[in-house]
């Protein structure tokens, strides 16, 4: 093994570890806002992959069928739900956001779609296809459950993820796809050549999480988010509207799967379940950065990545198993460190 | 003969008849088959799950090793499966305990994603490895025979699995309802709570876990001779996801929900691959889609899942045995002889001194009251005497024994017993169930006696301590109740019956008055005081001062942690410095 393999293994390892550590952020982010582990989320990541990948060959991708039809019965649940308490205001902002959007989306897409207009709109087009999925599906399946236990909310989330995944596969087909990435150039850095996907990746990720950062530390919005994390019931009380943050953070967990599918779809061929083994390792990440801190994760992440890239190098086999038992030497040091079992609830 | 002890025979020759009942087409035999082995491993979860709260994955991967484990044995060495079954119940105990240890001292989340993490890395190696038959499996295994019988028919298979589902079951519900499985369901009330009364927590939890890796390698087991291959694909994730959906759906906390469970996804799956391709007409992974949203729109419709909602779900009455022999008691020590003494105790939070210095002694066969303001350590000082929390430096002395360093099963051990600020109650108990916890470490019968029923004498001397500890707190009337159903005063006075049963030599309780009404409180005072005259030295942190001056014969008067004054109700009552703190000064 010389130099030059290790450069490209790193260099594939943070690639990967940047897109789990995306991954990463918007699961702790649900997690600690709505208390639901969010197995779906690798289904955004495909549908994002896959939505772009149709947008860039020329086609209607499927996946706007089925932003309407999540938009009409998350229309449907909200009406269901508030029917009492629904002012004129309210109810036009609820129409607006479950049926008018979709459909605009969908006649956007209608006349965009043929014309291929470039990687950028269809990105663009794609995140507007894939991201309001996200709250849809918090109003349809989870914010019926809101006081349920964290073990109902996760099967609740795994009936999501059979759902979707076979929605996937009714819409996308069996086949998988690849698209055109944002950057056909690369950057020679002495014998190592970086893609410049990549550095639209890594770039991206950064963004990303500085914007975060910037939501939850300046915004009332994201400060809302965060006391609703830290204690739900505290936050209700001084009127901020649970609901409503499940939404934001499930926006932002639809954002950054979508946002994960396109940036790899350019790489690897991405199915339509793809997305599940991929949000695993974003679990994984998670877990050892300990499900409750933001930079935490993001550093878990980047070491999954390169460990994979490097198991992959020696072991090709074993990688998965290599990346998912990474995650016991951490839980127990964890546990002989805090080592406090309460009881769950 | 009753209706109870003639259902396991009903059940029995159910097992042996149903499948040759004649028309019944042999896919519904099928069918039953694959239900009954996920009911096994369903009823394994309800265990972890339902009554732990220890939420796993990885069942799938447990069926796995039970499955190899005969696969390898009766294909490389041509043992005979039935001698396999005790060899693939072992490896699957012994990996529980390994992955146990790792793993659930975890808590909550944690805990269920380390267990997807390790299931998925199970599944690559059975998929990788040589031993393993790598994707492919291992094939030809042999069936199980019965006198020359082989055991290849659907309908004789039939019998087989639910013969060993029935005795999963019994087996299960005498594990719930024994000293051990007592603790498993404690947890449920606090793990703080069981441990102040003996239960070694982490042993509860291992158990749990054990029980159902164990009931996973029996299914696995039965599976490999059902099959007569195996390969990786019915170990993975998804089919352990399978198995915990199963048990939630059914109703996690019940027996018969696991297999409701397992019976309904597994013929609703089955129902939706064959029906929807003929309604729509295309090919596709229509099943799915519709499975997911019935599982969503079911648990919205019934969170607790299905059962509670078909059968109404109480704690049974128990028959308590008024003849049983009574417990062995404590030697209490002489009256007036030091029992425990306070040196210097100190517990700091961060920059908050919640017990600072402090200081006192108790002697045997008194009652001592602990008071002073909101925030003056009462209850941290309680926590540092019963094991819960541990101090930063000091001192504790009780009988010659050291507490300082011991955890709270110890402390137990010793004859302290304590009642809780915020009553902690095992919701799903009856009061007599939650109380009998209190009685853990004068009972010795381990988990197999109590699935085997070898442990019918010392239960029945358990539940009698507890009835008359019901009796003597005047709750007696209440008994069968679910304990959350009491009023919150009463919810107390379970929690000081509960501490009875430890036959305790030192009684703590967090204010135990409060919620009372007026003539409860004076019963209540009538019985410390009949404890007292027994021997039990009582230590109490109340704030009703016309209780505690009555009642108590010394105060200790604590403020910002220390201790402020001390002396007989009269002399704190005139202490200058008590006034000052409990009203402020004149000034």
């Amino acid at each position: 093994m010389d130099p030059t393999i290790i450069a490209i293994l790193v260099q594939d390892g943070v690639v990967n570890g940047a897109i789990y550590a995306l991954l990463a952020l918007s699961l702790v982010l649900v997690f600690a806002v709505t208390r639901v582990i969010f197995i779906p989320q690798g289904e955004f990541v495909a549908y994002g992959a896959l939505t772009y990948a149709a947008l860039d060959a020329g086609q209607m991708p499927g996946s706007v069928w089925l932003l309407c039809g999540l938009g009409a019965a998350a229309c449907a649940a909200s009406l269901r739900a508030e029917w009492r308490r629904l002012s004129p205001r309210r109810l036009a902002r609820l129409l607006a956001g479950t049926l008018a959007l979709p459909a605009a989306v969908l006649l956007a897409t209608r006349e965009l779609a043929p014309l291929q207009p470039g990687v950028l709109v269809q990105a663009l087009l794609a995140l507007l296809i894939v991201t309001p999925m996200a709250p849809y599906l918090y109003r349809v399946a989870f914010r019926p459950l809101a006081q349920a236990s964290v073990l109902v909310l996760l099967i609740a989330a795994v009936g999501v993820h059979l759902a979707m995944g076979g929605l996937g596969l009714v819409f996308f087909g069996p086949e998988g796809s690849r698209a055109t990435g944002f950057s056909e150039d690369s950057l020679e850095l002495g014998p190592l050549i970086v893609p410049g996907q990549s550095l639209w990746i890594v770039g991206l990720t950064v963004a990303l999480m500085l914007g975060l950062y910037g939501f939850f530390e300046f915004t009332l919005y994201g400060k809302a988010l965060r006391a609703t994390a830290v204690n739900r019931l505290g936050a209700r009380l001084v009127g901020i509207g649970t609901a409503q943050s499940g939404e934001i953070a499930f926006s932002l967990a639809g954002v950054i799967g979508a946002l994960s599918g396109i940036l790899i779809v350019p790489l690897t061929t991405v199915y339509y379940d793809t997305g599940f083994i991929i949000g695993l390792k974003g679990f994984t990440a998670a877990i050892i950065g300990g499900m409750a801190s933001y930079p935490g994760a993001a550093l878990a992440a980047l070491g999954v990545g390169v460990l994979e890239s490097f198991s992959s190098f020696w072991a090709s086999a074993f990688k998965e198993v290599i990346v998912f038992t990474a995650i016991i030497p951490v839980l127990l040091w964890r546990s002989l460190r805090g080592g406090v079992v309460e009881d769950e609830e | 003969m009753t209706w109870r002890a003639l259902w396991p025979l009903a059940a029995l020759l159910l097992c042996l008849g149903l499948p040759w009942l004649p028309g019944l087409p042999s896919f519904w035999v099928t069918l039953g088959n694959y239900i009954g082995i996920s009911s096994i491993v369903a009823i394994g979860l309800v265990v972890l799950t339902g009554v732990g709260g220890i939420t796993s994955f990885g069942q799938a991967s447990f069926l796995g090793f039970g499955a190899y484990t005969t696969a390898i044995l009766t294909v490389q060495t041509g043992m005979s499966p039935w001698l396999t079954l005790p060899a693939a119940l072992a490896v699957s105990a012994v990996a529980a305990l390994l992955i146990g240890a790792i793993t659930l001292r975890l808590s909550g989340h944690y805990l269920a994603v380390g267990t997807l993490a390790w299931s998925v890395s199970l599944y690559y190696t059975f998929a990788n490895l040589d031993l393993f038959g790598r994707n492919d499996g291992i094939s030809g295994i042999p069936p199980l025979s019965l006198e020359g019988l082989r055991l290849i028919d659907g309908r004789m298979y039939f019998s087989v699995i639910w013969i060993g589902v029935l005795l999963a079951a019994l087996a299960t519900a005498n594990l719930l309802d024994s000293r051990a499985g007592r603790a498993i369901r404690a947890l449920r009330g606090g793990a703080q709570a069981a441990a102040s009364f003996g239960v070694n927590t982490p042993r509860a939890r291992t158990l749990a876990f054990v029980h159902a890796a164990v009931l996973a390698a029996f299914a696995g087991w039965l599976y490999a001779h059902m099959q007569r291959s195996v390969n990786p694909t019915p170990f993975g994730l998804n089919a352990g996801i399978e198995y915990l959906l199963m048990a939630v759906v059914g109703g996690a906390a019940h027996i018969p929900g696991a297999l409701l469970g397992a019976g309904l996804v597994t013929v609703v799956n089955n129902l939706l691959q064959d029906l929807l391709p003929k309604l729509i007409g295309t090919q596709g992974n229509f099943e799915t889609i519709v499975f997911g949203a019935i599982l969503v729109l079911t648990l919205q419709a019934s969170p607790e899942g299905i059962w509670p909602h078909i059968a109404r779900v109480r704690p049974r009455p128990h028959r308590v045995r008024p003849d049983a022999a009574p417990l062995a008691a404590r030697v209490m020590p002489p009256r007036g002889a030091p029992l425990l003494s306070v040196r210097g105790l100190n517990r700091t939070f961060g920059g908050l001194v919640a017990v600072n210095d402090l200081c006192f002694t108790l002697t045997a066969g008194e009652i001592a009251g602990l008071i002073g303001p909101n925030g003056a350590g009462k209850t941290t000082t309680f926590n540092l005497l019963t094991g819960v929390d541990q101090p930063g430096g000091g001192s504790v002395e009780f009988l010659g024994h050291s507490l300082v360093g011991l955890r709270a099963p110890a402390i137990a051990r010793l004859g302290i017993a304590r009642s809780f600020q915020h009553v902690r109650l095992v919701p799903s108990m009856s009061v007599i169930e939650n109380v009998v916890i209190g009685a853990h470490l004068r009972g010795r019968a381990g988990p197999l006696r109590g699935v085997l029923r070898l442990d019918r004498a010392e239960e029945a001397q358990l539940y009698a301590e507890a009835a008359r500890q019901l009796v003597r707190v005047g709750l007696a009337a209440q008994a069968d109740r679910p304990a959350t159903s009491l009023a919150l005063g009463q919810q107390r006075v379970v929690e000081i019956a509960r501490a009875l049963c430890l036959d305790p030599v030192l009684l703590l309780l967090d204010e135990p008055a409060a919620g009372l009404r007026h003539n409860e409180k004076a019963e209540l005072a009538a019985l410390l005081r009949r404890l007292r005259g027994e021997g039990v030295t009582i230590l109490l942190v109340e704030h009703d001062m016309d209780f505690v001056m009555n009642l108590a014969d010394r105060l200790v008067v604590m403020d910002f942690g220390t201790m402020l004054a001390e002396g007989t109700p009269e002399t704190v009552r005139r202490d200058p410095a008590v006034i000052e703190a409990y009203l402020g000064s004149v000034a």
